[in-house]
């Protein structure tokens, strides 16, 4: 084919064209570069065959730009498919993206530079097959991203493999017997389908079937691309478009294909064309960093005696129960102490399914040197808040070790461990407070009372700071004075629960 | 001041504190807390938090937003991970900076949310396809959650490559005390970005080079940049490896039990040592190799069937015996466990 148009040739095509009253371009816009570097032999020309829609499309959008002066904030992705070289031709910023993912990378790229103009370029294999997630995704969220998707039936580049949107009894290499509705379902229309989002604010399928719907297009693309430079929201322009190749067709008669045969199944429409909305929803306030981090907040209580002589070098308890008995913050609010008592410390929780139902543990570590293992085989304390635990986890107590029980008496059949247990019924002292919720609180009084091995007043800064609720405050403090009073009146005197677990 | 915190929202606290403003994400256990420690923070940093619709999608908005320059990041844990592999090669063929955590949990498949470190594979030789490597750093505790992050992004910038921060399920959901401070940061210049600007009109962020001499040329680049990061780049810890007759080697939560474990093997009179690899890739194998010359034997403990080893042996190449012991599923050794193995199995005091 011969690449350049004598003159004679070009002046009478001008001139049928101004009579039908369009407008004129054949010059090469400025958004496209001088020269095309994708073929080393034939710069002036384009990889994409001859009669191909792409070459058009493109044409459409680098006016588009160069009209709208958008050529120096323009960042146009690539897809994976013919258009993969898009950025051979276009003089801007490129990004190429990986198959069907370019709206999950141009949504990221338009928010990194929220005043740009960020195109999305794609075929139907890559946006409505492997990509169909991420378009739709983008489109909800109205990304204030343009969407060019441009739709010939098949896959071009692979060779002629059956698209989402190929004809039914449409044959190609992958349908070999014409498409079937019944092995191989529907061609899917993307524009119809991104128009019942309520997030786009402009949806239009346009042909580039003869010249008249090419003008069409042409303002298609055009709207677009202002709506996106307005910061309007999410357009979308999807352009039925011939494949003379794959389709074995002349250019002639790939338009006449698209306008007979596609038309009719993708019909052109605008689907939304809605005024911008006004969101009223807020973002948060920005703060200083320090701030948001909590770097340098301090504790209300301030940190208690940093300098408080640990009996201990390494303690550790195991903290268990049911899920919802303020196990791990049980476990935490003692960390939160040992830190603000200088120590080293690590809390590990059991999570997951476990945390969401039934039972709940979680380790804590409290020491005056660098903490190797936060888990802990050997817990010196084990707080059971139910008999699950007590059963499960006190053969596991270092010897010499100690038990505090969440009841009155132990299990009837309970074979003792070689560890000291003490029972108290903290959750019926934490109820008759007023919340069954603060049993965790009683048995935090009672661990400290026993093992003396973090201040009481610790405690109550930590509460102060960590516990939000206001009416859980009173209830808290009393709860753990409960604990702690209760090894003082009951156990150290020796009055209800003895060293062998029952009551006396 | 030291703040008690869970190791992943150290992760976000330390990514913020290195200039990251940018967080892509999809939420999974037992690294979700990342994703909402980000959808906390970033909006109030001025920052960007997007839960995106698939680990897919999440890791080519990583990749969209490094292309225009940002500081970004994303986690995820084992089978998102995997979902992401593609993107991340696609990062690394682009050569673009970015962060991506991994709290490994058990595999394969579904396999469970318990802690395990068998996706050592995926991250260190690669996973996705290609020719490339990930920077790969494995913190130990909650305080390195923060520290390494803020590595893994200078890192990123400085070499231009994905930079995986693998941690596991413990590592992950632990709190301890975190100490960090703001500090003003300078964020590199990325003139090659495209950002739409007439600067930046020129560029173009692509990893397609149809040519085979163009692609192998480009490979030999990246191996280039691998090579120097290889000299120059490993990082490791030594826990009273001077008199060591047996050497442990493990990593994140692992270490943590090995370092217990040589406490109390030494108690027991057995002169052991701990060789930590912080950085997985590169691998410290020099410093290794230099650890191993003086001991016994070898004992790599892992929360898998065996993968790090692999690269220990490299390491230490047949110059010491190098065992190897292994707990998965969620289960996490104790330090009884590997005193007997080091007992008992290798014989070392027999």
């Amino acid at each position: 084919m011969p690449t350049e148009l004598s003159e004679e040739v070009v002046k009478e095509a001008v001139e049928q064209h101004e009579e039908l009253g369009f407008e004129v371009i054949h010059e090469k816009s400025p958004v496209f570069y001088d020269r095309f570097e994708r073929k080393s032999d034939l710069q002036g020309q384009t990889h994409y065959c001859p009669g191909c829609g792409h070459g058009v499309a493109h044409k459409l959008i680098a006016e588009a730009l160069a009209d709208l002066g958008l050529q120096d904030k323009t960042i146009f992705v690539s897809p994976v498919g013919c258009s993969v070289f898009a950025y051979y031709y276009f003089d801007v910023g490129n990004v190429q993206l990986a198959h069907g993912r370019a709206p999950a990378g141009a949504t990221a790229i338009k928010r990194t530079c929220p005043d740009k103009i960020v195109i999305s370029y794609q075929g139907d294999g890559d946006l409505a097959a492997i990509g169909t997630a991420e378009i739709i995704h983008a489109a909800n969220r109205g990304e204030k991203i343009t969407v060019f998707f441009v739709n010939n039936a098949v896959y071009g580049m692979t060779g002629g493999q059956m698209a989402p949107t190929t004809l039914i009894g449409q044959k190609s290499t992958t349908s070999p017997f014409g498409r079937r509705p019944s092995n191989e379902g529907y061609p899917l229309h993307m524009a119809e389908l991104i128009a019942t989002l309520e997030a786009p604010v402009y949806v239009e399928r346009v042909a580039l079937s003869d010249n008249k719907n090419i003008m069409k297009a042409r303002r298609a693309v055009r709207k677009a691309l202002e709506l996106q430079r307005d910061g309007v929201g999410f357009s979308f322009v999807e352009i039925l478009s011939p494949c003379p190749t794959i389709w074995a067709k002349d250019p002639v008669e790939a338009r006449k294909w698209v306008a007979e045969k596609m038309i009719p199944v993708f019909p052109l429409n605008v689907f939304r064309d809605k005024k911008p909305e006004a969101l009223t929803d807020t973002a948060p306030p920005i703060r200083p960093v320090r701030e948001v981090l909590e770097l340098g907040t301090k504790s209300t209580g301030a940190d208690v005696t940093p300098h408080h002589a640990h009996h201990f070098k390494e303690f550790t308890v195991k903290v268990a129960g049911f899920g919802g008995q303020g196990v791990l913050l049980l476990g935490q609010l003692l960390t939160e102490m040992g830190m603000r008592e200088g120590l080293e410390v690590s809390w590990l929780p059991s999570y997951g399914p476990e945390m969401r139902s039934g039972s709940a543990n979680c380790h804590v570590t409290l020491s005056r040197e660098r903490i190797g293992s936060p888990l802990i085989s050997h817990p010196d304390v084990l707080v059971a808040l139910n008999e699950i635990s007590l059963r499960k986890f006190a053969s596991q107590v270092a010897p010499g070790g100690f038990i505090l029980y969440n009841a009155e008496r132990l299990p009837a059949d309970f074979t003792l461990p070689q560890a000291r247990i003490v029972c108290l019924p903290a959750s019926e002292i934490a109820d008759k407070l007023g919340s069954i919720k603060a049993t965790n609180m009683v048995m935090l009084g009672a661990l400290l009372e026993e093992t003396e091995c973090l201040l009481p007043a610790t405690a109550l800064n930590v509460l102060r700071d960590k516990i939000k609720k206001v009416a859980m405050m009173e209830v808290n403090d009393q709860a753990v004075a409960a604990g702690r009073d209760f090894i003082d009146h009951y156990v150290r005197v020796g009055a209800v629960t003895q060293p062998d677990g029952f009551a006396g | 001041m030291r703040q008690l915190c869970k190791g992943n929202v150290a992760i976000v606290k330390g990514a913020i504190l290195a200039g990251c403003r940018a967080y892509y994400g999809y939420p999974i256990t037992p690294a979700s807390e990342i994703a909402e420690a980000a959808a906390l923070y970033m909006p109030q940093v001025g920052g960007t938090f997007l839960q995106a619709e698939s680990e897919v999608a999440a890791i080519n908005m990583v990749y969209g937003a490094a292309a225009a320059g940002a500081r970004v990041m994303t986690a995820s844990s084992g089978p998102g991970v995997s979902l992401m592999q593609e993107g991340i090669s696609y990062c690394a063929g682009a050569e673009l900076p970015c962060v991506i955590v991994d709290v490994v949990r058990g595999g394969p498949g579904l396999g469970n949310i318990a802690p395990e470190q068998s996706d050592y594979f995926a991250m260190v030789k690669g996973g996705g396809h290609g020719n490339y490597r990930n920077f790969v750093l494995a913190p130990a505790s909650v305080q390195e959650m923060a520290e390494l992050t803020m590595l893994a992004f200078e890192l990123a910038d400085k070499y231009r490559n994905p930079v995986i921060v693998m941690a596991d399920g413990f590592i992950g959901q632990m709190m301890e005390p975190l100490d960090l401070e703001d500090r003003e940061i300078t964020l590199p210049e990325k003139p090659w970005a495209v950002k739409g600007t007439p600067q930046t009109r020129a560029n173009l962020i692509s990893s397609i080079f149809l040519e085979p001499d163009q692609l192998e040329a480009h490979q030999r680049k990246l191996e280039a940049k691998y090579q120097r990061a290889q000299q120059v780049e490993t990082r490791h810890e030594l826990y009273e490896c001077d008199d060591a007759e047996v050497l442990l080697v493990g990593y994140g939560i692992t270490s943590r039990v090995l370092r217990s474990a040589v406490e109390a093997a030494r108690r027991n009179g057995l002169k052991a040592g701990l060789f930590r690899p912080i950085t997985l890739w590169p691998f410290p194998s020099k410093e290794l190799a230099q650890a191993a010359a003086k001991v016994e034997k070898v004992l790599v403990v892992e929360l898998s069937n065996g993968q790090m080893v692999e690269d220990v042996r490299l390491a230490v190449n047949g110059r010491v015996p190098v065992e190897f012991f292994g707990r998965t599923g969620g289960n996490v050794p104790s330090v009884e466990e590997v005193n007997i193995e080091l007992t008992q199995r290798l014989g070392v005091l027999a």
